[in-house]
C-alpha cells in the first residue's frame, strides 16, 4: 500500500468520523429540543443543551464506588463509542465506504453487538445494584430484538444477493429498481425498531431507566458518563446511516450527487428515530420479548421468504 | 506482516486464556475468555475466511455476554458477586489439560495436510464443501435433532406446564402467567 493510499484512507476515516460525530450531536440536540418543547421551556436554547452537558461532564470528577471494577467499567465506556465508529467503516457515504468489506452486513451487526459487552461491563463495573439490573435488562432486551434484527439485515442482503453494503445500495440505484423499503417494509420497520434497542433509546430505555436510578449509568459520572451517553447517540446515528444503503436506495436521488442524498436520508431517518423515541412510551422487557418472538420474528421470516421468492421470479 | 499479526493473536489468545484462571471475579473471567475467543477469530480472517471470522466475533460476543449473566447467577457464593478463586481440583485439571493439549497438538502435527493451496474465489464456500459437502443431509438432521433436544430440555425443565397456564381442562382462554407478556396473553 502506497503512502498516498494510506493518507487517503486516513482522510476518509477522519471525514467519516466527523460526519458521524456531527450527526450524533444533531440527534442529541433534536432530542433536547423535543423534550424542551414538551416541558414548555425554550426549545431553541435546548439545542445547545448537549454541548453544555458535555462541558459539565468533562470538568466533573469521575466517581468510583468502593469495590467497583474500574477496569471493566472503563473498557465498557470506551467500547460503546468505539463500536459505533467501527460499525460505520462499512457504510458507503456516496460511492465509497471507508472499508468496503465483502461481509459488511455481518461486520456491522458484529460491531453493534459489541454494545452488549460494553453496557454490561459498565453496569457491572460500577458495583451498583442498579447498574447490574440495568446491564441485565439490556441483555434481556437484546435477546428479544437481535434475531428479528438479523433477519431484517439478511433480507436486504438476499434482495441484492450480496453481503457487501455498497452492492446492496448499487442494486437499488439501477434504473427500473425500486428502493428495498418497497419490497421489504416489515424488515425496514423491524430494523428501525432494533436500532432503538441497540441504542437503548426511547421505548427501550429501561437499561438506563429512571425507576432504577439511571441503571447501567447509575454509578458513573464525568468523562465515563459522557462516553456512554455519546456512544448511545453515535450508535443510533450509525444505525440510521446503515438504513440508507440497506433500504433507502443509498445515494440514489435526482439532481444532486450521491453523498448529499446519503446525508439527507440519514438525517431524515435519524430525526424520525429520535422523534419516535420521544413519543412512544417505554415498553418493558418481558412485554417486548413476547411481541418480538411471537410477532416480529415470524413477520421477518415471512418477509425474508417473500423477498427470496421475489428474487427467484426476478422481480428484484 | 501476516506472521506478525498471527503471532500477536496467538500470544494474546493464550494470555487472555491464562487470565481466565488468574483473575478473581466471575465477570473478569468471562470477559477474558471472550477476549481470547475474539483474538482467536482474527487468524480466521487472515486465512481469507472473512465471513467465518466476523461471524465468530459476532457469535462469541453474544453468547459470552449471555454466559456472563448465567456464570454470575449460578456461583455458590452470593450470586457470584464477590471475589472468588477461579480454579479448583487443581491436580486432575492439570492432568486433563495436559492430555487434551497433547492430543490436539498431535492431531495438528500428524494430520497429512494438503500442500499447495488451491486458488478459489470463495474460500468460505470451498471450506464448507470440504467440511461437509457429502454430509450435508447428516448435518441438517443433526441440526434438527439438536434443536428438538433444546426445546425438549426447556419443556422438561420449566416447572409450569399447559395445565398451569390454561387450567385443568385447558379451557381458559388467556393463560395465567406470573409475568404477563406484551400481547395480553
Amino acid at each position: 500500500m502506497g503512502s498516498r493510499m494510506i493518507s487517503a484512507l486516513l482522510w476518509n476515516i477522519i471525514l467519516g468520523f466527523v460526519f458521524l460525530g456531527v450527526l450524533a450531536y444533531a440527534a442529541a440536540a433534536w432530542s433536547a429540543f423535543l423534550s424542551a418543547r414538551e416541558s414548555g421551556t425554550s426549545p431553541v436554547a435546548a439545542l445547545a443543551g448537549p454541548g453544555r452537558e458535555t462541558a459539565r461532564l468533562l470538568i466533573r470528577q469521575r466517581s468510583i464506588a468502593p469495590g467497583a471494577d474500574a477496569l471493566l467499567a472503563r473498557i465498557g465506556t470506551w467500547l460503546l463509542p468505539l463500536a459505533a465508529l467501527l460499525a460505520v467503516l462499512v457504510i458507503p457515504l456516496g460511492q465509497h465506504a471507508i472499508s468496503d468489506l465483502s461481509v459488511g452486513v455481518v461486520w456491522f451487526n458484529a460491531m453493534e453487538v459489541l454494545a452488549w459487552a460494553a453496557v454490561w461491563m459498565v453496569g457491572w463495573g460500577s458495583n451498583s445494584i442498579w447498574g447490574l439490573v440495568g446491564a441485565n435488562r439490556f441483555l434481556a432486551q437484546g435477546l428479544a430484538y437481535e434475531l428479528p434484527h438479523m433477519f431484517a439485515l439478511i433480507t436486504a442482503a438476499v434482495g441484492a444477493g450480496s453481503l457487501r453494503v455498497s452492492d446492496i445500495a448499487a442494486v437499488q440505484e439501477q434504473p427500473g429498481h425500486l428502493w428495498f423499503v418497497v419490497y421489504m417494509p416489515a424488515a425496514f420497520l423491524v430494523f428501525l425498531l432494533s436500532l432503538l434497542g441497540f441504542a437503548f433509546f426511547g421505548p427501550f430505555n429501561q437499561p438506563v431507566g429512571r425507576e432504577i436510578a439511571g441503571g447501567a449509568a447509575a454509578g458513573i459520572s464525568g468523562i465515563d458518563r459522557l462516553l456512554l451517553l455519546a456512544g448511545r447517540y453515535l450508535l443510533l446515528t450509525a444505525g440510521a446511516a446503515m438504513a440508507v444503503p440497506l433500504f433507502l436506495g443509498g445515494g440514489a436521488g435526482p439532481l444532486l450527487p450521491a453523498w448529499p442524498w446519503v446525508l439527507f436520508k440519514t438525517v431524515a431517518v435519524l430525526a424520525v428515530l429520535v422523534w419516535i423515541g420521544r413519543r412512544v412510551p417505554a415498553v418493558r422487557m418481558e412485554r417486548f420479548t413476547e411481541i418480538s418472538w411471537l410477532v416480529l420474528l415470524p413477520l421477518t421470516i415471512l418477509q425474508a421468504l417473500a423477498v427470496s421468492i421475489f428474487v427467484l421470479v426476478g422481480w428484484i | 506482516m501476516q506472521t506478525v499479526i498471527f503471532l500477536i493473536c496467538a500470544v494474546g489468545a493464550v494470555a487472555a486464556g491464562i487470565a481466565v484462571f488468574r483473575v478473581d471475579s466471575m465477570a473478569r473471567a468471562t470477559l477474558a475468555l471472550l477476549a481470547s475467543f475474539v483474538v482467536a477469530a482474527i487468524p480466521i480472517l487472515l486465512l481469507g475466511l472473512s465471513y467465518l471470522g466476523v461471524l465468530v466475533i459476532l457469535m462469541m460476543v453474544m453468547e459470552m455476554m449471555i454466559m456472563a449473566v448465567f456464570m454470575v447467577m449460578y456461583m455458590m457464593n452470593p450470586a457470584g458477586l464477590m471475589p472468588m478463586k477461579m480454579v479448583h481440583n487443581n491436580r486432575m485439571s492439570l492432568v486433563i489439560a495436559a492430555v487434551v493439549f497433547v492430543l490436539l497438538a498431535a492431531g495438528a502435527l500428524l494430520t497429512p495436510w494438503p500442500s499447495g493451496g488451491r486458488a478459489t474465489s470463495d474460500p468460505t464456500l470451498a471450506l464448507g464443501m470440504d467440511l461437509m459437502g457429502p454430509h450435508m443431509l447428516v448435518m441438517i438432521v443433526i441440526g434438527l435433532a439438536l434443536f428438538a433436544t433444546m426445546i425438549a430440555v426447556v419443556v422438561l425443565s420449566t416447572h409450569r406446564g399447559r395445565y398451569d397456564r390454561f387450567g385443568d381442562d385447558l379451557r381458559r382462554r388467556t393463560p395465567d402467567d406470573p409475568v404477563r407478556g406484551g400481547l395480553g396473553k
